[in-house]
């Protein structure tokens, strides 16, 4: 059943409220700066040259009146606002600023081609489903054994996406080909985490000599200038990632000790 | 791509995604033959056009292969004239494919598990399912279907709280979604079934009991396994 709000209540049931009167096209993005899927709106912001204020959410704070209008299903990040309009999961956002700004100064991120979108959403789908997956397993597990098993995973999922690679770039520096594309972008979300995890493991998630276009796409794609502009700081996420850590094995320490 | 060239659609009794890509097609028109699939026995045709996950439904147009059912609906709608499928508005199709991306991680993993757990497990999905129904149902609003008076996207992708909700309830007796808890996905799934379209791709009810009883232990494996890990 459905509680009856009273007129003039926040109604949390609708994600996507007026959080804001705007004027012309503004932009805000809600916005945490570890996150990877933050870090793929700001690409996409960043390669379609849209300017915008940034908002950044606290961490391990509250999380903000406007976020939690403007998400009231999901309260995460990141949100869009588009002149009042609220905008949620990356994803969608990413192909809601590609078909809402179009013109010569704005390169399109998705394909033009219906079949070649279907390809780009199929992919892109499964980076969420898989690599996302993997990564957080490697991160989260509960135990070593369980870590190393997400981190096997994550390299067969970037072996098939070696092959997606080689398949859609044909020869051409980017998934969407001369082009940085819409699965440059939802894969590039990542490239912070990537390179974090190269930093604390010693070794490579995209290893030259198991996944050679994938190794050379991550060093391409990270030295743009479009990327660089919103790259978060990585030293400070391999700070972020041990203090986690640390307080994961304290908790772990805890539970062991009390059982 | 011409839309001329010949369409297939890989699919298999009982599968709610194979279900969203058929009702696409009817929808717009499109002729196509259906290939169905022993999901027991995968042919190579599946394997060779789905080698990422060996899935159905798999669409083939032509030379062209698309993969994930919700994927296809959209390439559907992009590439075949017809009612449009998904809003012309680009902030309306924003919040449409925000609600399907909640349909199916929030509501339909945990229908799902929900029908497949026990004890305090199940109570758990349970309890997430119908926090998130609540959340579904009230976009309807009052509305025929998701987008308004017509079909559409979002219809698709919330079908298996229709037809296939009602059997795996009367497999498991597990008891979600109520006429009481949720009238208003109740009065959505009538109109969902009634639809013209939907009723030439829809399975028959008790097909679909029987066929989720002869799976009950698999399934039941399965969700156990998830949820362990």
């Amino acid at each position: 059943m459905i509680p009856y709000l009273h007129p003039g209540t926040l109604n949390i049931y609708e994600p996507f409220v007026k959080a804001m009167a705007g004027e012309g096209d503004e932009l805000k993005l809600l916005g945490m700066w570890a996150s990877p899927f933050v870090l793929r709106t700001r690409l996409a912001l960043s390669f379609k040259g849209l300017s915008h204020d940034y908002i950044e959410e606290e961490i391990f704070g509250n999380k903000s009146k406007l976020l939690l209008m403007s998400n009231p299903v999901h309260k995460k990040v990141p949100v869009l606002i588009h002149n009042g309009k609220a905008i949620c999961e990356s994803q969608v956002i990413v192909q809601y600023i590609d078909e809402v700004f179009t013109g010569t100064d704005r390169p399109s991120l998705l394909p033009a081609n219906p079949y070649d979108r279907a390809v780009a959403r199929f992919w892109a789908t499964y980076i969420d489903d898989k690599l996302f997956t993997s990564f957080m397993t490697m991160i989260k597990g509960k135990t070593s054994e369980e870590k190393a098993e997400g981190r096997k995973q994550s390299f067969a999922v970037a072996e098939t996406l070696e092959g997606a690679l080689k398949e859609l770039s044909k020869g051409k520096p980017f998934f969407g080909g001369d082009n940085v594309g819409y699965l440059d972008i939802a894969l590039g979300g990542f490239v912070a985490w990537v390179h974090t995890g190269d930093i604390l493991s010693g070794s490579k998630q995209f290893d030259a000599n198991k996944t050679p276009l994938l190794a050379a796409w991550f060093e391409r794609f990270c030295a743009l200038d479009a990327t660089k502009a919103v790259m978060p700081d990585v030293e400070k996420l391999v700070d972020l990632s041990k203090m986690r850590q640390a307080r994961d094995d304290a908790a772990a320490a805890a539970v062991s000790q009390s059982s | 791509m011409s839309e001329q060239q010949p369409v297939k659609l890989i699919g298999a009794f009982g599968s709610p995604f194979a279900h969203r890509a058929e009702v696409a097609l009817k929808l717009k028109g499109v002729p196509y033959e259906l290939i169905l699939e022993d999901l027991e026995n995968k042919s190579d045709l599946l394997l060779t056009h789905n080698p990422v996950h060996n899935m159905v439904p798999v669409l083939l147009h032509g030379d062209e292969t698309v993969c994930e059912s919700l994927v296809i609906v959209e390439y559907v709608d992009e590439t075949f004239d017809g009612p449009p499928l998904l809003p012309k508005n680009s902030y309306d199709r924003a919040k449409a494919r925000f609600w399907a991306h909640f349909i199916e991680h929030r509501c339909l993993k945990p229908f799902w598990l929900s029908m497949w757990t026990e004890g305090e497990v199940q109570t758990e999905f349970m309890e997430e399912t119908k926090q998130n129904l609540t959340l579904l149902e009230a976009q309807l609003n009052g509305k025929k279907f998701f987008g308004g008076d017509t079909i559409g996207y979002l219809d698709l992708a919330a079908c298996m709280l229709a037809q296939w909700h009602d059997a795996l309830e009367k497999v498991t007796g597990v008891s979600l979604v109520t006429d009481d808890d949720f009238p208003g996905l109740r009065r959505w799934a009538k109109e969902y079934t009634s639809n013209e379209a939907v009723k030439q791709c829809l399975p028959k009810r008790d097909l679909l009991v029987t066929y989720f009883g002869l799976h009950k232990q698999k399934y039941k494996s399965f969700a156990n396994a998830l949820v362990s890990q």
